[in-house]
């Protein structure tokens, strides 16, 4: 009970005291707006080069930018507790680990979620975009996927402020290389394979492949191992982000660094 | 003369500033490489091949937008977090001017950008860069930047009066590169964006140094971009003297 209680309510607490883009005039702009831009914006790239259809970029951008909330909404949320100086505090309690970080992506989850809904369906408006009706549960199902891993990916980016300074030097990166490399705009087979390696292990990269397939009319059923590996790949970042932060938390305390800025 | 010292002076603390800025500079190191190598491929997946080379310049004029945007849309929240807005405001010269340079440095600092994109990718994709003409490219790209750092300016003023108003800068990376045709022509866009475009000073200064790689009449667009940054410095006069004038009654300047 105790450790549900850390997950939800610290996790909700931790939200609203530091995800600094609640109030409608950062949210809007950043969290909706922005990733509306960056979709249109790869689609008429798209159009001009010749690579893919409409619908190709919009399933990837559409998906990509529920990062706005996996990986920057986490850098906020854990790296936060540097900037406001809680972190002390917060290390110095009992809490249980698991329940105290896993609780803190949670809220960005479900923002991840709405923001990629609202990229795909802002797509549908007004791009080529036009899945068939019976294929939106499925497409919903695997943006939750991809929320899921990605933010135990931003978790781990998180971990890293706190050990770094400014934790946006290593989210701005991550999230513009997932652009890259997880076959967002560019097909894999396409990248040297070096790249399409890394983009393997990435979030992102295999719950993208499956929600085109179904947006072409796939069934959720016959894309069963692109699911699988993109929760198996959430499941990895998630034990990363975990022993990161255990490190970070045992290195801080060793050190004294916990709250050096 | 004074003006210019001013210029001059502030234009050197803040390029000094920003390249101490480990944020900026790897979003100005990082960022354009991993978008000129995003761009490569995309282009290079395509079925017109023919717009590779397009795209490459594409790219490194997109990296100096961002940098602008992001250092002049952070120009003035800076100095209110540091403190040190409400003595910029209460200096004898006026705001405008103390701003201009800051917002003036970021584009400049958007050139490490554009050569950074430029070699790279000569030097990993092996892409050439021949300008047809040299000469005029080399005064387009100061054209373009003064052409940005007054958009920037624009942008910044807006920045006094809103507490928020730097979420604008997370917002308009994408819809500038669209409405200036920076890397996708604007004839592909809905017809109502060319107008914005047409608007758009850097759209102007893109196309100037367009033309004097891939050949073309390069002083119009010079000119225009010059005339609309003249249009811009009027503007963000006029509004700056509102926006300074209305915070100084709500005494709302530093709050952050």
């Amino acid at each position: 009970m105790t450790w549900l209680r850390i997950f939800g309510v610290g996790g909700y607490l931790s939200y609203r005291a530091l995800f600094n883009w609640q109030s409608p005039t950062y949210y809007i702009p950043t969290m909706l707006a922005h990733p509306v831009f960056q979709i249109l914006f790869f689609a008429y790239l798209g159009r001009f080069s010749g690579t893919e259809s409409d619908a190709f970029f919009v399933v990837g951008n559409g998906i990509q930018v529920c990062a706005m909330a996996g990986v920057y909404g986490m850098a906020l949320t854990v790296g936060g507790e540097r900037w406001t100086h809680t972190l002390g505090s917060l290390l110095a309690t009992p809490a249980n680990r698991s329940a105290l970080f896993l609780g803190r992506a949670l809220p960005n989850v479900v923002n991840g979620v709405l923001v990629s809904v609202f990229g795909l369906g802002v797509g549908r408006l007004l791009l080529d975009f036009h899945p068939a009706p019976g294929s939106v549960p499925s497409i919903f199902l695997l943006v939750v996927v991809c929320t899921l891993s990605c933010s135990a990916f931003g978790l781990a980016v998180g971990a890293l402020g706190l050990r770094f300074r400014d934790v946006f030097m290593i989210a701005n990166p991550a999230y513009f290389l997932m652009l890259l490399l997880c076959g967002v705009n560019v097909p894999l087979d396409r990248l040297p394979n070096w790249m399409s390696t890394i983009g393997s292990g990435l979030p992102l990269t295999h719950g993208i492949a499956a929600a085109r397939e179904v947006a072409d009319g796939a069934s959720l059923g016959s894309v069963s191992t692109l699911v699988w590996k993109e929760i198996a790949v959430g499941a990895c970042w998630t034990v990363v982000a975990y022993v990161l932060l255990r490190v970070f938390e045992a290195e801080g305390r060793r050190r004294a660094t916990l709250e050096t800025m | 003369m004074r003006v210019a010292r001013l210029v001059w002076v502030g234009l050197v603390f803040r390029v000094k500033e920003l390249t101490r800025s480990g944020l900026f500079v790897f979003t100005s190191v990082i960022e354009p490489l991993i978008f000129a190598t995003l761009t490569y491929y995309l282009f290079s997946a395509g079925s017109r091949p023919e717009t590779v080379i397009y795209s490459a310049l594409g790219a490194g004029m997109m990296g100096i937008w961002t940098s602008t945007l992001f250092a002049s849309g952070g120009a003035i929240s800076w100095q209110r977090w540091q403190g040190t807005l409400e003595l910029l405001v209460a200096a004898p010269p006026a705001f405008l001017l103390v701003i201009f340079p800051l917002t003036l440095g970021s584009a400049t600092i958007g050139l490490y950008s554009l050569t950074a994109t430029l070699a790279w990718e000569r030097v990993v994709f092996g892409l050439p860069f021949d300008p047809v003409h040299p000469f005029q490219f080399v005064l387009a790209v100061p054209t373009m930047i003064f052409g940005l750092g007054a958009l920037g300016l624009v942008i910044a003023t807006s920045f006094v009066l809103y507490r928020n108003a730097n979420a604008l800068s997370n917002m308009l990376e994408f819809p500038v590169w669209l409405a200036t045709g920076v890397i996708v022509p604007l004839s592909l866009l809905p017809g109502w964006t060319s107008v914005i475009g047409w608007m758009l000073a850097p759209t102007w200064g893109f196309e100037a140094m367009r033309r004097s790689v891939f050949g073309g009449d390069v002083w119009a667009p010079m000119g225009m971009c010059l005339a609309l940054s003249a249009v811009y410095f009027g503007i963000a006069w006029y509004l700056m003297g509102i926006f300074e004038r209305r915070a100084r009654e709500r005494a709302t300047l530093s709050l952050a």
